[in-house]
């Protein structure tokens, strides 16, 4: 085991998926030469050629676009796109062609690419480089989503969407790329797509979350040691979801919050609760409540900290419902 | 780098009007491969008249009429080898035809049912792609991707002139020429995106002129000309064949039809030019060219007819004969590893068509 950071993770999940599989071909913008602007991609040009990491015109739907012609040409490319709000000139392809085009061939033809995307704000950063649009790609059918919150993951969640015949978007909490280190399995490492990672164990609450919002959540529970025993569960793949574990947990807490990044308005958080309000009303002692950004645009950096949930703002959902 | 400069302004032509302006020819055609691209003009022209009817019959959906568009799907594909990757655009739905694939799959398309839903390499013929220009990156990624593997095959990807003004034409145009990607990016100028005409499409002089801008050479064809084109599209394959990238060909035609058979055109169209240019429209220019030539005659000009109607009727019989599909074709195909949900809602809706 090495002890490293969620952006060395990465690296380390495409030295040894690249080096595995000679058809997995990394593409985008910086991500040869500069090794990418988080450094994800670091060392690859040197090692497996310029053809295998690939520095790529600024365009975002045409290397997507590309991406789709080069799986019918008998590749895997995993497409970095540099912030997750510039991802959005891709979605037409995503939307239309990446989610559909093995449905439509009858399933003769398979797009086993990757989307790779840092997400989520609290870094600083000029405007539109903080956005969560998970909700955006979870909602588009025949495309799965994983989002890590630890090193661990981070390298596992991306081999095995590297390694699926679908279409997988990856989502990596940038606030979160090095402040976080962790025990990472060395060599391949695989955690499959669709299945929760229960986080922290507890009794009296469940909190729901992914990415950046799990460590968070880990520190709810801590702040609300011997007032209420938290359960903390990380959802690693918004599609396919581990219903499964969601319901468990419900059913062994009876109280669910659910704690998203992205604004509120049909997030994942709301499908979370629909799901709780359909399979588990019995099981509940009190409402779902969701902690989420605002339904607005993400905001200047001076006044990020206030858009963000915070630990005072999920502590307080967590007390509202145990008082229900 | 190949050839930068300015597209050619004066159209291409081999085919002259048996008048004043005397036929040209294209070497190393036979009579048997100038006759195998006439039986493909007729063949597309069959299938295109039939769809319209068809329609008017209720028997296929909405379709998009290529009347006078054959001569540059079959001048092209005719300059491709099997292996060479075809992208069409809705415009060009049935050019699988000239890749042996039966005339039923593209009419079970045009109807809405899953069986025309091909698999692409049968016939190395992309899905039909219905957004505007979204997949020329396909097509750019495919013939990069090829030539990564040291492939010798190329792509062709078709496009209309309203295509031009799409970002994704940009993207893919420029991603092929930065990759030096052997890829044909093929547009039939047919003057009209629906009612928008060129003119208010562009302000650049042709279409061709921005292949200047992606550093890739651009060529001008008349688009009613089959030879033209095939001569045109065959310089270009081995361009792309020999490691000299894409080219942009710019062949213009002009659409007499309506955009689809759910459009008047009447209401914006010059009804005299339309008139005007069904009197030079590409079949039936290629037909006096070949008779000039003393290669064709009515025998088997007649043969090529009812060969190329009875291949629709078969086709059409064919399509209709499909069993309704099955509701959990909704399912089917959208993953490799589906969803538990999947089966939990087939199961749902099976219960309530069951008991409804």
């Amino acid at each position: 085991m090495a002890e490293l950071s969620i952006v060395e993770a990465i690296n380390d999940a495409f030295h040894v998926e690249l080096e595995r599989d000679d058809d997995v071909l990394v593409m985008g913008e910086d991500v040869g030469r500069a090794g990418g602007v988080f450094r994800a991609t670091a060392g690859l040009r040197d090692r497996f050629g310029k053809d295998r990491c690939v520095d790529t015109p600024l365009a975002e739907a045409g290397i997507l676009g590309a991406a789709v012609g080069l799986c019918m040409a008998g590749w895997r490319p995993v497409c970095e796109m540099q912030y997750d709000a510039f991802s959005y000139p891709c979605l037409d392809q995503l939307i239309n062609h990446v989610g559909r085009y093995r449905w439509r061939t009858r399933g003769t033809m398979e797009f086993p690419l990757v989307v790779r995307m840092p997400y989520g704000g609290g870094v600083r950063a000029p405007e539109l480089h903080d956005d969560s649009p998970e909700t955006y790609y979870v909602h588009t059918p025949g495309v799965k989503v994983a989002i890590p919150s630890t090193p661990a993951d981070a390298k596992g969640l991306l081999a095995a969407a590297i390694r699926d015949p679908d279409p997988v978007v990856v989502l990596e909490p940038k606030l979160h790329y090095r402040t976080i280190r962790g025990e990472v399995p060395e060599g391949e490492h695989v955690v499959p797509l669709g299945k929760a990672r229960l986080a922290r164990e507890g009794t009296d609450v469940t909190l729901v979350a992914y990415g950046s919002m799990v460590p968070l959540c880990e520190r709810v529970a801590d702040e609300l040691d011997g007032e209420a025993s938290a359960e903390v569960l990380d959802i690693r793949t918004l599609k396919p979801l581990d219903e499964d574990a969601l319901l468990a947990s419900a059913a062994k807490t009876g109280r669910v919050v659910t704690v998203q990044e992205a604004p509120r308005t049909l997030g994942f958080a709301a499908e979370l609760a629909a799901i709780l309000a359909e399979k588990a009303i019995l099981d509940l002692h009190g409402p779902v409540l969701r902690v989420t950004g605002y339904d607005v645009p993400y905001p200047y950096w001076l006044i990020e900290d206030a858009y963000m949930p915070s630990v005072e703002r999920v502590l307080d959902a967590v007390r509202r419902l145990l008082e229900f | 780098m190949a050839q930068v400069a300015p597209a050619e302004h004066e159209l291409r032509r081999v085919i002259g009007d048996g008048d004043a302006v005397p036929d040209g020819e294209v070497e190393g055609l036979d009579e048997n491969a100038l006759l195998d691209l006439y039986r493909s003009l007729v063949l597309l022209r069959t299938y295109d008249e039939r769809s319209v009817v068809y329609h008017r019959q209720g028997r296929i959906g909405t379709y998009a009429i290529f009347w006078n568009h054959e001569a540059m799907q079959a001048g092209s594909v005719h300059a491709l080898s099997d292996e060479d990757w075809i992208f069409p655009s809705y415009r060009e739905s049935a050019i699988g035809l000239l890749r042996g694939m039966p005339a039923a799959t593209v009419l079970s398309w045009w109807r809405g049912h899953p069986a025309g839903w091909w698999n692409p390499t049968d016939y190395n013929t992309a899905s039909i792609c219905v957004p505007i220009a979204t997949h020329v990156p396909h097509a750019a990624g495919l013939a990069w991707g090829k030539k990564l593997r040291g492939d010798a095959s190329i792509a062709i990807v078709y496009f209309g002139d309203g295509a031009t003004s799409e970002g994704a034409f940009h993207e893919g145009a420029n991603f092929a020429a930065v990759m030096q990607a052997p890829l044909i990016l093929f547009c039939n100028n047919n003057q009209w995106a629906i009612s928008t005409p060129l003119s208010a499409q562009t302000a650049a002089d042709t279409l061709a002129d921005k292949a200047v801008g992606y550093g890739i050479p651009g060529f001008r064809v008349d688009g009613t000309d089959v030879l033209a084109v095939y001569e045109a599209t065959r310089e270009a394959v081995e361009r792309a064949r020999s490691g000299g990238g894409p080219t942009f060909i710019e062949a213009v035609t002009y659409r007499v039809g309506p955009h689809a058979t759910a459009d008047d055109p009447k209401a914006y169209i010059d009804l005299q030019r339309v008139e005007e240019e069904k009197q030079r429209e590409c079949v039936g220019r290629y037909d006096g060219y070949l008779r000039r030539l003393g290669v064709l005659d009515d025998a088997t000009a007649d043969e090529i007819k009812v060969w190329s109607g009875q291949l629709l009727r078969e086709g059409i019989a064919a399509a209709e004969a499909e069993p309704a599909p099955d509701p959990s074709q909704l399912f089917e195909h959208a993953f490799v590893d589906p969803p538990a949900s999947f089966a939990s809602d087939l199961a749902e809706l099976r219960r309530i068509l069951r008991d409804g």
